[in-house]
């Protein structure tokens, strides 16, 4: 077996330096969920292994002054669920991460991971995008920061130039009245793969809805970002017609495969099914009476 | 190869070890330490046949490098028994018979002593949604349900007392 070599840098820069020295022979540790299956099974074979969890800013989990978040990419499910505040503010991010395998999968697992591992059915993703996070890269240029949707480039893919590594995703402060919800389809109550995915993230005024965004997961290469579904829920006060106007927006933006999980007519038609439900709980979550 | 030296804390004590780079925790505990209570069941972190603790949260150890282990504290199944007092979880499994052949056991013990660690009194879904991660292959999945609520009962009698 070649030589392969174990690091845990406790700066950023010094990851980066690693990462692009090794010029794509290392892969980044960060719970290892994805990483450790995949060595095992020999679909991947790094050079270099650079766990990142030393680096304090991508274990930290910090509330800014004006109501925003900002997540360290290595963060774990766990530790995310154990903050007094976070899932008070964002319940449909922290049950979209939460529900990323067991109680022993979620003491390792990240967003961080769950974004980089580009599995267009990662739960954590899509209510990531409805909640309009950005994710803070940093590469042998510097930093730059990006919408989340704009980070999965294909099943297994990403977006990210060589030598960069994810640092943390920031959510913006919270209007009064928002809420947000993601609901997945899956055949069984726990542990398994989406079928489909929808993050529904919502502000309300007076009843109407003021902002939204919509995110399908499982039903195209990547997560997608729904903004016509976005545009039937703004300004109606959900009345049926407006829901599904939205979800049939939901249904017309998927292009999903046949496989063991669903059908392209099953997996089109939950879509539409998931972005009703998601909305009435987010709008259930924003205050609606 | 080169091979890592580790310091870390299994179930209190002080341990060192030598590994190399891509050797799974699970590895070690077995073969290196002789630490078999510790069970390899998927190896791909679906069974929870190995689970362990790492600072006190519950993790697959077949899905952490040992390498991993440096400056950290490991909890196994071999630290749950107070030399030859058994942990009221491990008393309850053996009088209600909570276990067929038992390769899921240890696992299913330190899964469950690490939900009562954080909430000694679970509903009965929260106990099969916490040990969701479990597998058992003989499918006795009720009497160790049964066996952790009685567990949690007895417990905080107990610490009433």
């Amino acid at each position: 077996m070649a030589d392969i070599q174990y690091l845990a840098p406790r700066t950023l820069d010094e990851a980066v330096g690693a990462y692009a020295a090794a010029a794509g022979a290392a892969r980044i540790l960060a719970g290892g969920t994805d990483l450790l299956v995949q060595m095992r099974s020999g679909a991947v074979r790094p050079g270099v292994i650079i766990d990142i969890k030393k680096i304090a800013e991508l274990t930290r989990i910090e509330e800014t002054p004006d109501g925003g978040f900002r997540i360290g990419a290595a963060v774990t499910g766990a530790a995310l669920a154990e903050h007094p505040r976070f899932g008070k503010v964002w319940p449909g991010v922290l049950e979209a991460v939460n529900l990323i395998g067991s109680k022993q999968v979620q003491g390792r697992a990240s967003p961080g991971g769950n974004l980089c591992n580009a599995s267009p059915a990662a739960d954590s993703v899509p209510a990531l995008v409805a909640a309009g996070a950005t994710v803070t890269v940093q590469g042998p240029n510097g930093r730059r920061e990006m919408p989340v949707e704009a980070v999965p480039a294909g099943p297994g893919r990403t977006s990210l130039a060589p030598g960069e590594i994810v640092v943390r995703f920031t959510l913006p402060p919270r209007p009064a009245g928002s809420g947000d919800a993601y609901l997945r389809m899956i055949p069984r109550t726990e542990m398994d793969i989406a079928v489909v995915g929808c993050g529904v993230n919502l502000t309300l005024r007076d009843g109407a809805v003021t902002a939204a965004r919509v995110s399908l997961g499982a039903v195209a290469p990547t997560v997608l970002l729904v903004e016509d579904a976005a545009k039937a829920l703004i300004g109606s006060r959900l009345e049926e017609a407006a829901l599904e106007a939205a979800a049939a927006a939901c249904r017309a933006a998927c292009r999903p495969i046949n496989d063991k999980r669903g059908t392209i007519a099953y997996r089109t038609r939950v879509a539409g099914v998931l972005l009703k439900r998601a909305a009435a709980i987010a709008a259930e979550r924003a205050g609606r009476a | 190869m080169a091979k890592l030296h580790v310091s870390t804390t299994i179930n209190g004590e002080p341990v060192e070890f030598l590994c190399s780079p891509q050797q799974s925790m699970l590895e070690v505990l077995r073969n290196t330490l002789g630490l078999t209570g510790t069970k390899e069941g998927c190896g791909t972190g679906d069974c929870g046949a190995c689970s362990i603790t790492l600072d006190g949260r519950l993790v697959c150890s077949c899905l952490m490098l040992a390498a991993e282990a440096e400056g950290r504290e490991i909890g196994t199944i071999e630290g749950m028994a107070q030399g030859d007092r058994l942990h009221p979880l491990q008393r309850k499994f053996l009088e209600l018979a909570a276990l067929q052949c038992g390769i899921c056991t240890p696992g299913v013990l330190v899964a469950a002593k690490a939900l009562l660690d954080r909430n000694p009194d679970p509903t009965e879904t929260e106990v099969r949604y916490w040990l969701a991660g479990n597998l058992c292959r003989c499918t006795g999945y009720d009497k160790i349900v049964r066996a952790v609520l009685e567990t949690a009962a007895e417990m905080r009698e107990e610490a009433a007392r």
